[in-house]
Order: C-alpha cells, then sequence, then structure tokens
C-alpha cells in the first residue's frame, strides 16, 4: 500500500514569506528570548539567531536585533553589523508576497532584465523602493537560484516558474492581484 | 565537426545505471527544475493511477526486492530541458515531459500492457529517432558518471538505499583499516584537486592539517555554491546527500577532526533539508556520534545555512561566517590548515571534491586516475545552461574538449526562440563570476586546470554558460562586474571601489558616453584590482572583464566609437525598427507592446515610436517574420 505520500519535500524556503508577524514589543521579547535560549545564548550562533528572528517577523526590527544583542551581552553595532552584511537580511519590512526575479548568468543572457522592468512597472516598485506601499509585494533579484534548466525564472513565494517573458510576469502580477482582491 | 576526441571516449562507459535490475521501479525525478515543471503532481497522479489499476505499489526501499512495484522522487537527473523526466525499471524507458495528464496512459500502456509510448520518448535531433532510455541519449551516452552516478536513481531520503549499494564503506574502511597518514597518502595519490575552483590538491590540504598537533580540528564542506549558472553541488546534495556526507567523514579521519559543518547557501532550501535528513539518518545508525564504527573516535556533523554574501565561499570568509561575523576574509597565511575555526586547524572542501573522496578510498588512487588527465585527474560535473539544446547537469572526465561538452553533448547552439542553429556559437562563459570567455578558438581545447588558466579562464566551480550569437559581450562583461562589485564584502578598497568605477565605466560604454580613453582606464582598473584585493573574489572580479576584451575587443570598440552595439542589446544604444519588407501587418507586436510604442493598421506596415520605445524586445520575440530589427 501507499505509505508516506505526503513526503515533506513540498515546501522550499519560507525565511520572508512566514505568515502573521507579531506585532506587539511584548510578543517580540518572549520570542526572541526563545530563539536566543534555543541556541544556548552562545553568540557563534548569530548568524542562525537572526535567521530565526527574520522567520519570526518576515523582517529584522531595530528594537529587536538591540534585544538581540542584549540576551547574547555583545554589542549592539556587532549584530547590526552582521544584520546588515547578509543579503538575506531585511531591516526593512518585506511585501506579503515575494516575487523574486533570478539574474543568475543563465537566466540573464536569456533576458531577464526586461521581465524585472516590466513587473516592476506594474508595481510601481524600483530598486531602492522593493516594496509597495501596502505592503503587498516585494520585487527582489537574487544571483542564482539554481534553476538554470528553466531560465529564465521568476520566484513567486515558493513557486518556481520557468521560460519567463516579460507579458507572463505581468500576468503573473496580474493574477495575485485578482485573488488578493477577491473577497 | 569533430567528433570523438583523445581524453573521451564518445560511446559511454558510465551512464546512470539503475541498481537493481529486477525490481519494477517508476521514478519521478524532483530535482528543482522538474518540480518546476509539475514533477510533484505527476508523482501524485502515478500513486493514485497505479493503486487504481491493482498494482501492489510500495514508496519506500526495501532491500530485498518483492513483487511490488516502487515508486519513489529522485533527486536531479540532470537533463532539466526535457523534465519532468520519469524512468521506467527495469525496461529502463525515460520518458520526458511528462505531464499529469500522461500518467494515466503510462499506467495502462506501460506497466500494465508493457508498450512504450513514442510521444513521450526523447527524440535525437540528429538523427530523429526516438531513444528509449539513458543508454540511447547522446547527452548521456557522451558522459562519465561517477560522483552523479546515483543521482536520479536512488531515494536521496533513504540511508538504507545507499547503504544498500556499499554507502558508508569508505568511510568504514578509513576509520577501521586506515589510519589518517594512509588515507591522506591515498588523496594524494589520487591527485584530486579542489573541485570548487582553486584546483589546490586535496591530498596535500590534508596532510597539511594532519600533521598539525592540535587536540581540536574541524572539517567544513563548503556548500556555498554562489557562482550564478552553477548547480552542479545543489544537484549532488540533493540527489545523493550521503555521498557528500560520507566524504566529509573520510576527510575528519584523514585529519584527525571531531567536529564538521556543512555550509550551505540558503537560496538551496532542499539542499539544506536532504543534508539535514542524511545527518540524521547517520546520526540515527550511529555513524555519527561516539565510537564510530567502533574506532573509539567520536565525530559530529552540522548543517548551517548562509546567509545570501556570495564571498563566503573563500575560506576565511565562510570561517568568520560560522563563527557568527560578518563574512569578510583575512589575509593568508596563516592557511587554514594552520589556524582557522576558532583558531584550530581547518579544513574546508567543496562538496564535488568530498564525493570524489568516497570513491577513491573504495577503488583505489589508480582507478580514479584512469579518468581524466595525468595533471587533473578525474571526472568533474558541469552546470550546463544558456544557448544550448540540452540545459542540464553533467560529468566528464578533465581533458573532455568544449565541443564534445557545448555541441555534443549539449545538443548545439539555440537561437532566441530555442532553435538549433548551425553557426549559433559565439563563447561559452566559464568559471562564473572569476572566470573568462572561450570562444571559437577553443573549441577543440580539452578542458582542464591549466589549460584554461592559460586560456585567461577558469574551471571554477564548473559553471558553463553558452552563449550565441546575439548575446552582447559587453554586457555580459558588466553583468559579472555588477555581480561583483554587490558582492564585494568592502574590507579591500581597490575591490569596494575599483570594481564599482569598473561597473560605471561598462555603463559608461553601453551606455554610449565612452570616449577613446574608456578602455584604457577600464584595462588599467582591471589590473590594479586584480593586484590590490585581499582574496579570490577581488582578485578574479576583474577576469571578465579582461576576458572579453581580449577575445571580443572588436565589440567593445564597435560600443565606444561607433557607438552601436552590435547585437542590439544594449537598450541606449538600440535603436528598433521594423523592416517594411517583412512586415505582415499582423499586429501582434503591437498587441503585445508594454508602452503602446507601435502602431500600424491590420495588414500595413507597422512603426515604433522611438519616443515611447523602452527597447525591452518584446515585439522581436512575438513577431513571427523576424521583421522587428535592432534588438
Amino acid at each position: 500500500m501507499i505509505s508516506n505520500l505526503n513526503h515533506d519535500l513540498n515546501g522550499t524556503v519560507a525565511v520572508t514569506t512566514a505568515p502573521a508577524p507579531a506585532a506587539h514589543p511584548a510578543g517580540r521579547a518572549a520570542a526572541i528570548t526563545r530563539i536566543v535560549e534555543k541556541h544556548g545564548r552562545r553568540s557563534s550562533r548569530l548568524v542562525p539567531i537572526l535567521q530565526e528572528v527574520q522567520e519570526e517577523f518576515r523582517y529584522l526590527p531595530p528594537d529587536a536585533l538591540a534585544l538581540v544583542a542584549e540576551k547574547l551581552n555583545v554589542a549592539p553595532a556587532r549584530v547590526f553589523g552582521v544584520a546588515t552584511f547578509y543579503a538575506h537580511f531585511a531591516i526593512k519590512p518585506k511585501g506579503k508576497h515575494l516575487v523574486r526575479l533570478c539574474d543568475g548568468t543563465a537566466c540573464h543572457v536569456k533576458d531577464s532584465i526586461p521581465i524585472l522592468d516590466a513587473i516592476r512597472r506594474r508595481l510601481g516598485v524600483d530598486a531602492r523602493h522593493p516594496t509597495t506601499p501596502d505592503l503587498m509585494f516585494t520585487v527582489e533579484t537574487v544571483a542564482c537560484l539554481g534553476a538554470c534548466g528553466l531560465a529564465p525564472v521568476v520566484v513567486v513565494d515558493d513557486q518556481v516558474h520557468g521560460a519567463m517573458t516579460p507579458a507572463k510576469g505581468v500576468a503573473l502580477v496580474e493574477s495575485m492581484i485578482a485573488k488578493e482582491a477577491a473577497p | 565537426m569533430k567528433d570523438a576526441t583523445p581524453a573521451t571516449r564518445p560511446e559511454n562507459t558510465n551512464p546512470p545505471t539503475e541498481p537493481d535490475a529486477k525490481q519494477r521501479r517508476v521514478i519521478v525525478c524532483a530535482g528543482t527544475g522538474c518540480v518546476a515543471n509539475g514533477a510533484y503532481a505527476v508523482f501524485r497522479g502515478f500513486a493514485e493511477q497505479i493503486q487504481a489499476a491493482g498494482i501492489a505499489v510500495t514508496t519506500e526501499f526495501k532491500p530485498e526486492a518483492g513483487s511490488e512495484l516502487r515508486l519513489n522522487e529522485s533527486g536531479c537527473q540532470g537533463f532539466c530541458q526535457m523534465g519532468p523526466l520519469v524512468t521506467i525499471l527495469p525496461e529502463g524507458i525515460l520518458y520526458t515531459k511528462v505531464k499529469s495528464a500522461d500518467v494515466a496512459e503510462i499506467v495502462a500502456q506501460t506497466l500494465v500492457a508493457g508498450q512504450v509510448i513514442g510521444r513521450l520518448l526523447y527524440t535525437d535531433p540528429a538523427t530523429k529517432q526516438p531513444c528509449r532510455g539513458v543508454a540511447e541519449i547522446p547527452f548521456y551516452r557522451r558522459q562519465q558518471r561517477h560522483v552523479l552516478r546515483a543521482c536520479g536513481i536512488i531515494d536521496p531520503g533513504s540511508i538504507e538505499e545507499y547503504l544498500h549499494h556499499g554507502g558508508y564503506a569508505a568511510a568504514r574502511k578509513a576509520f577501521t583499516a586506515m589510519t589518517p597518514e594512509t588515507v591522506c597518502q591515498e588523496i594524494l595519490r589520487s591527485g584530486l584537486r579542489g573541485r570548487g575552483g582553486g584546483g589546490y590538491p586535496t591530498g596535500r590540504k590534508w596532510e597539511a592539517a594532519r600533521t598539525q598537533k592540535s587536540a581540536k580540528k574541524y572539517v567544513i564542506c563548503n556548500a556555498d555554491e554562489g557562482d550564478p549558472g552553477a548547480f552542479m553541488n545543489r544537484s549532488v546534495m540533493e540527489g545523493d546527500p550521503h555521498s557528500v556526507l560520507e566524504g566529509l567523514m573520510i576527510a575528519a579521519r584523514g585529519i584527525g577532526a571531531d567536529e564538521t559543518f556543512i555550509y550551505v547557501r540558503s537560496e538551496y532550501p532542499l539542499a539544506v533539508q536532504r543534508m539535514r535528513q542524511a545527518v540524521k539518518h547517520a546520526q540515527r545508525l550511529g555513524f555519527l556520534g561516539t565510537n564510530v564504527f567502533g574506532s573509539g573516535l567520536n565525530l559530529s556533523c552540522e548543517v548551517m545555512e548562509g546567509a545570501g554574501a556570495f564571498v563566503c565561499g573563500e575560506e576565511t570568509a565562510m570561517i568568520a561566517s560560522i563563527e557568527g561575523h560578518r563574512g569578510m576574509p583575512r589575509p593568508k597565511p596563516p592557511y587554514p590548515a594552520q589556524s582557522g575555526l576558532w583558531g584550530k586547524p581547518t579544513i574546508i572542501n567543496n562538496v564535488e571534491t568530498l564525493a570524489h573522496t568516497v570513491r577513491v578510498i573504495n577503488e583505489g588512487a589508480e582507478r580514479f586516475r584512469q579518468s581524466g588527465t595525468s595533471a587533473s585527474p578525474g571526472t568533474k560535473t558541469f552546470a550546463l545552461t544558456g544557448h544550448v539544446a540540452n540545459t542540464g547537469l553533467i560529468e566528464v572526465p578533465f581533458g573532455t574538449t568544449l565541443r564534445e561538452v557545448v555541441l555534443n553533448i549539449g545538443g548545439g547552439i539555440t537561437d532566441r526562440r530555442g532553435r538549433i542553429t548551425a553557426d549559433g556559437f559565439k563563447a561559452v562563459q566559464i568559471g562564473g563570476p572569476s572566470g573568462g570567455c572561450l570562444t571559437h578558438e577553443h573549441l577543440d581545447l580539452p578542458l582542464d586546470y591549466d589549460s584554461l588558466r592559460g586560456a585567461g579562464a577558469m574551471v571554477g566551480s564548473g559553471g558553463l554558460v553558452a552563449m550565441n550569437q546575439k548575446t552582447c559581450m559587453v554586457s555580459v562583461a558588466r553583468f559579472f562586474m555588477d555581480f561583483t562589485q554587490r558582492e564585494s564584502c568592502g574590507k579591500c578598497v581597490l575591490c569596494r571601489e575599483g570594481t564599482r568605477q569598473m561597473l560605471a565605466l561598462l555603463d559608461d560604454i553601453i551606455e554610449g558616453r565612452a570616449t577613446g580613453e574608456t578602455l584604457t582606464l577600464l584595462e588599467k582598473l582591471a589590473h590594479a584590482v586584480q593586484k590590490g584585493s585581499l582574496c579570490g573574489l577581488g582578485k578574479t572580479a576583474p577576469n571578465p572583464v579582461l576576458s572579453t576584451l581580449r577575445y571580443f575587443r572588436d565589440e567593445y570598440d564597435a560600443h565606444v566609437i561607433h557607438k552601436c552595439c552590435p547585437t542590439g542589446q544594449c537598450k541606449a544604444l538600440a535603436k528598433p525598427s521594423i523592416d517594411p519588407a517583412k512586415c505582415k501587418g499582423c499586429q501582434a507586436c503591437a498587441k503585445k507592446c508594454p508602452v503602446g510604442a507601435i502602431t500600424g493598421e491590420r495588414k500595413q506596415t507597422h512603426v515604433i515610436d522611438p519616443k515611447k520605445c523602452t527597447a525591452c524586445g518584446t515585439c522581436a520575440d512575438v513577431c513571427k517574420f523576424d521583421a522587428v530589427l535592432g534588438v
């Protein structure tokens, strides 16, 4: 008989698209304490600690960073330094939906940039302001997702879409906007 | 076209083989490429339809193959262009581009009635003959797969299946029948060189760490495969994670380490998950933990996820990152083998390097040296992408020519619509942001560490991006410069500021502001950045620029002197227009133009308004008559 069909491979990473940010500062403190304790309050665990904090809040709020520094007994500068060094850490809130365009070499030579331009134009965002004001979409580029066989690739939340064109990219965004607008 | 090369036997040698010839199996490729094309739906379809057909089925590996059919997912099978892939054993049938709608037919026709469905087979474009399975497909037949041997066949989630095929025998041998000296000697004799890019002899690295007197030593597996256009390590981790872990254990034995780390890019969530699962299973069976294989030695392994910094692929930056700091490199010496993680002797090896060590220990150094060249023994995986008919993951011996890889295994160069063109080849970019471009004159160059360095490129981690005649080489150089200047950690001034200025100069060229001095300045700055940077990132950052300047100088000159991009790729220099002789007035372009720049009545020649046009190229993509010029 079939067993093990609900394989656990469906999920890809959800670092920045986790649901329900805990808005209340008190809730934040509890969550941060739990994460830091889990890693034994070791400062060598700073990167994984920040990854988990970001998973919790969808970004790294400044007060959360300060609290992490306090709990680990290290200078806030070190925590801010690490948080701003790595591309995956976001100091500003991200949108509910994360649209990531792969701009690896294979995607680039297969004309990924016109797709990015088209999606940005549709959503009214740019490189400096990647998130829509209603916090619905964030548009980013990513160096390489390793799905070069499907180039050019756009990843919306966790779903990989291959062989994209500017028109398909805009259609994808349109369908998500329509879905959000539906009651 | 030249066919065979001295270094490779074109008829294959070692296609992916099925370990259990007898058991009835259906294997659905669940690599990233196939999953994006709906492999999970195909898998679920099989689960339902096979049951509905009344066939006994299991999804789990059992050492004693029963009469039931086994259905499993596999890691990347390499032939990404043709996914989702479904393999049926023992017949060895490979179905390509399988949709969930095809599943019922496969179950009824192939599994029940024993017939092959012709329309789902791969057709060799050269002979127009359908290929039944991997043994007949040139893409696979011309490879020599060792590291990738089990990828795409075994269930990566089953340590039992890995063990069934001889897994962990090499690690057991290293821990119980060999000493650290003999392990290092064997690796040294194999001539294995680091597959991450530099090509440093692995045995020498291990020996340096082994001879250090320290109670604490570490091994780190470098799985921070950051080169854009490279996904070899990802596929190995996703498809055969235990081979990486076993290599890591051998390395630990070789230098006498008791703590190991696997540093994986966070862009590879599935690889992270599969490695973590592999570690957990190895712990469960006692291969990690205390008294490993009864040797009295302890060994631990932790999988750590990167956070999106390319520079962390550099050894000392990776160490800083694991220690919880900004991932910035430090000067060498001391080398990590002398003073690495927390000041202790540490070796850092690439995923593929470690996977190769398993075979060296199992089969011996002499056997390993039988493939490849004398200075670069063994095989190398490459990610073949860009404008080739067969994009995917391949493994060939060192010394194979570029022609064999790109034109024969890759199946030829494609145009912007994906059609194979006979004279489309322009260049291959190898080695990512640290590498360079190879051209027509290099087609018969044997690929190995030393020959590539001579040609101004490098093996790098193994990303091979083929480019057709419509690719602007200045844009390619700009692409890599943009990448390295963003990824520069900022420690060295010449890397931080120099790459930025180089990018600005390239922008001047691409946007029509360049003067006669621009190229001279660019070249001068490139040499300065090479000299004035501490780590490999800065030292090699100018390579893409220098190599395109060397081989495509005329293309730079066209941009600078004539203010024209010969391929029409550079927007600022592009002047799209519609060829009245070819335009049929079908209005396809006018409808699709995102900025409404195209006007024209039906059956009349259309016109592009240069004031509105953003040169996005959509019109050229949709035009069936090739009437759009200049983009």
